[in-house]
């Protein structure tokens, strides 16, 4: 136990300010999770690992001498089509059946998708620098890396416009409303299956921005793509379906939490401290869930 | 009725074609003597695997091109039988085993890896069959006892000892204030302890002692109390992407610290992905093209720098040319034996006393070759961002001096 960043406020600072820094990309990827459980029921364990793919097109484009931050537009229209493509091949499939079937399709796209990965990239741990420089605050007390600054920004410029585009466009309505009721919304003409298709490629879409800014803000390899995964399963879980402002609010939570649990408890317990959290979380939930149902009995 | 025939002969086909390829296996056929190696082609080592790989075959093709391994009168040539581990201690167990068993293999060459090393070594010990390794510095293989385990490697706790060695001498000799931050897996946990004895034996004080996680990425919050508490030396060890996330958080953060030391730099390709942000940063390595150890197979480190270039297409990290210098001691063994007794190579393996391109081997007790310091390089860029490593430590081997301390950033 380590209790130093008490003693230095500034230390404080530094650890909320990275913490919501960070919390705000967590939120991102959290957003396409729960948009794809909401509508689909299905829980994505691939997530990290589309992450992780959407930030090597980003780190391919700083290879060949294109700054990395235009993977931000590059990886999504990829990932799109990625995520599509998984939809067609595995996911439709399995939509329908019972959700246990879909965490186990996605845990073997997991498995797949990383070795994959490692075979095409190599086992290499890689990253694409921005060369973003660096902002200091108080008196030079409070460093943030521009790099992490730029991709709150941009993670939050995407949760604004997906959120405009849900709330306006035809595509979105019809995704709203297969979340809300999907055989209502087969009823009166939707065509849930394109809706399913769409929905999987928005998320593969969000993963790959995400995965970008990943790349130029830390590092990326084949195999880091679980802890991404877990945390936006946590943070859904906490904030439930369909509930952006919950997402944004818990990400941030998520990511000061571990900032903090990487000051006192130290840097090894830093996801760690996710898990155990994540399993506190559901206890208490189950807790709250039986006590209403007895209730109701 | 027919089918079962089919699937008869189908299988007895299987049958015969398996049994003569295990006769065919047999340790020491014809001319030929038989290696075998369980090494990571997949998973998340495969490319120090790669780079093990291709040092075996390289110094197999050398020794084999300049006359073999002369054993009773004749002469032999190597050859090695792989199987790729999957970077998974299991799995190379379980083909340690098939290796020895089922193949006849009676001589091993090491994985990649402390953690596979470690794997294989309770299988070859069990049968008795010698292992010559270059890719495991653990110093818990050391002290357990092995008998037919070998290291042509400088063991784990010495890769950062002489840094701090370093930082104490540019400090007048006083002690210093140190800081660390090391991977929570075998062999970063072994170089900290090394580091520990050389903060107790030069009278150091450490001031941050951070264990970090595997799926490290992120190491901000050691760097923001480095920040805090300005001590002398900074030591990280957390493989490929400690290196590659200290470096970038380091420059991100404008952490200023007089020494920076760290390992993995060269399989990290640190000056290539950082540039003029890693600059200054000290790096261990068991070996580096520029020291002068020479044998006759491959000359001296720039030779088989060029040579190795010339075959694989890069330039050779230190995993390759210890991978290498494994295959000369074995050679050297077999002729010392003057026999394929596993027993009377296994004490020509002991009584081991040679130089290599790589470095002097002489093994102690415990299998760990003593003969060969660990080096220190620091990355040095020109004006035009061009960065290269540079020997600073031991002095014997410097080829430049050490930039000591590191500017600070507001002054780059």
């Amino acid at each position: 136990m380590d209790f130093m960043v008490f003693q230095y406020p500034m230390i404080s600072v530094q650890a909320c300010l990275d913490g919501i820094l960070l919390g705000i990309l967590f939120a991102l990827i959290a957003y396409g999770m729960a948009l794809q459980w909401g509508v689909m029921n299905i829980i994505n364990i691939a997530q990290g690992d589309l992450v992780i793919l959407g930030g090597y097109i980003a780190y391919f484009m700083y290879l060949y001498g294109i700054h990395p931050a235009w993977g931000v537009i590059v990886s999504p229209i990829i990932m799109y089509f990625v995520g599509i493509a998984i939809y067609k091949l595995v996911i439709n499939k399995v939509v329908d059946r019972d959700l246990f079937i879909s965490i186990l399709a996605t845990f073997g796209i997991s498995i797949l998708f990383m070795q994959l990965m490692n075979f095409a990239f190599g086992a290499d741990v890689v990253l694409a620098n921005s060369d973003y420089g660096t902002t200091m605050l108080f008196n030079n007390n409070v460093v943030l890396p521009n790099s992490k600054i730029f991709s709150a920004f941009i993670s939050i410029l995407f949760a604004i416009c997906l959120v405009i585009y849900m709330k306006k466009s035809k595509l979105g309505r019809a995704i709203r409303a297969t979340a809300q009721n999907a055989r209502a919304a087969k009823i009166l003409g939707v065509d849930t299956e394109k809706v399913y298709a769409a929905t999987f490629g928005i998320n593969a879409a969000l993963c790959g921005v995400a995965g970008a800014l990943i790349s130029i803000t830390f590092t990326i390899h084949p195999y880091m793509g679980l802890p991404y995964t877990i945390r936006s399963f946590m943070i859904v879980i906490v904030a439930g379906l369909g509930n952006l402002p919950g997402v944004a609010m818990s990400g941030m939570g998520l990511g000061v939490f571990e900032e903090f649990a990487d000051y006192i408890l130290g840097t090894e317990f830093r996801i760690g401290s996710v898990f155990l959290l994540l399993v506190l979380i559901l206890v208490y939930r189950r807790f709250k869930l039986s006590r209403k149902r007895e209730y109701l009995k | 009725m027919r089918l079962n025939k089919i699937i008869l002969s189908f299988v007895s086909a299987l049958v015969i074609l398996f049994s003569t390829s295990v006769v065919s296996f047999a340790k020491v056929v014809g001319d030929k003597i038989i290696l075998g190696a369980a090494i990571s082609l997949t998973g998340k080592y495969s490319s120090n695997g790669v780079h093990t790989q291709n040092g075996y075959n390289m110094a197999v093709d050398r020794i084999n091109s300049m006359g073999g391994v002369k054993v009773g009168g004749k002469t032999y040539k190597f050859d090695i039988i792989y199987y790729d581990d999957e970077s998974n201690p299991k799995r190379a167990a379980q083909l340690a085993e098939r290796l020895i068993s089922q193949d006849g293999v009676e001589f091993m060459l090491g994985p990649y890896s402390s953690g596979l090393t470690k794997a294989i070594a309770p299988v070859t010990e069990k049968y008795g069959v010698p292992m010559v390794e270059a890719n495991g510095a653990s110093r818990s293989l050391f002290t357990k006892g092995y008998k037919y385990l070998f290291a042509v490697l400088a063991p784990a706790n010495l890769y950062l000892d002489v840094a701090i060695d370093l930082a104490v001498e540019k400090n007048n000799g006083k002690g210093v204030t140190v800081a660390m931050a090391f991977e929570q897996d075998a062999f970063s946990q072994d170089v900290r302890l090394g580091v520990l004895d050389a903060i107790k034996r030069t009278g150091s004080k450490k001031v941050i002692d951070d264990k970090l996680p595997k799926e490290l990425n992120d190491m901000a919050a050691t760097l923001v109390k480095v920040k805090q508490m300005k001590p002398d030396v900074l030591v990280v060890s957390g493989h490929t992407k400690g290196a590659l996330t200290a470096i970038r958080q380091i420059s991100e953060m404008k952490v200023d610290v007089p020494m920076l030391a760290m390992t993995h730099c060269d399989a990290a390709k640190l000056s290539k992905q950082h540039g003029k942000n890693s600059q200054y940063a000290l790096c261990a390595s068991q070996w580096h093209k520029t020291l002068t150890y020479k044998d006759d197979f491959f000359k001296d480190g720039m030779t088989y720098d060029a040579d190795f270039t010339k075959e694989f297409g890069y330039a050779p990290p230190y995993q390759a040319a210890e991978s290498s210098a494994a295959l000369l001691v074995f050679k050297d063994a077999f002729e010392r034996a003057n026999s394929f007794d596993q027993k009377k190579v296994r004490d020509a393996l002991a009584a081991t006393n040679m130089q290599t391109f790589y470095g002097n081997i002489k093994f102690a007790e415990g299998g760990q070759n003593v003969d060969k310091p660990m080096v220190l390089f620091q990355v040095m860029c020109d004006d035009a961002g061009k960065c290269e490593n540079k020997v600073v430590a031991p002095t014997k081997w410097a080829s430049a001096k050490l930039i000591h301390p590191i500017p600070s950033w507001s002054k780059r």
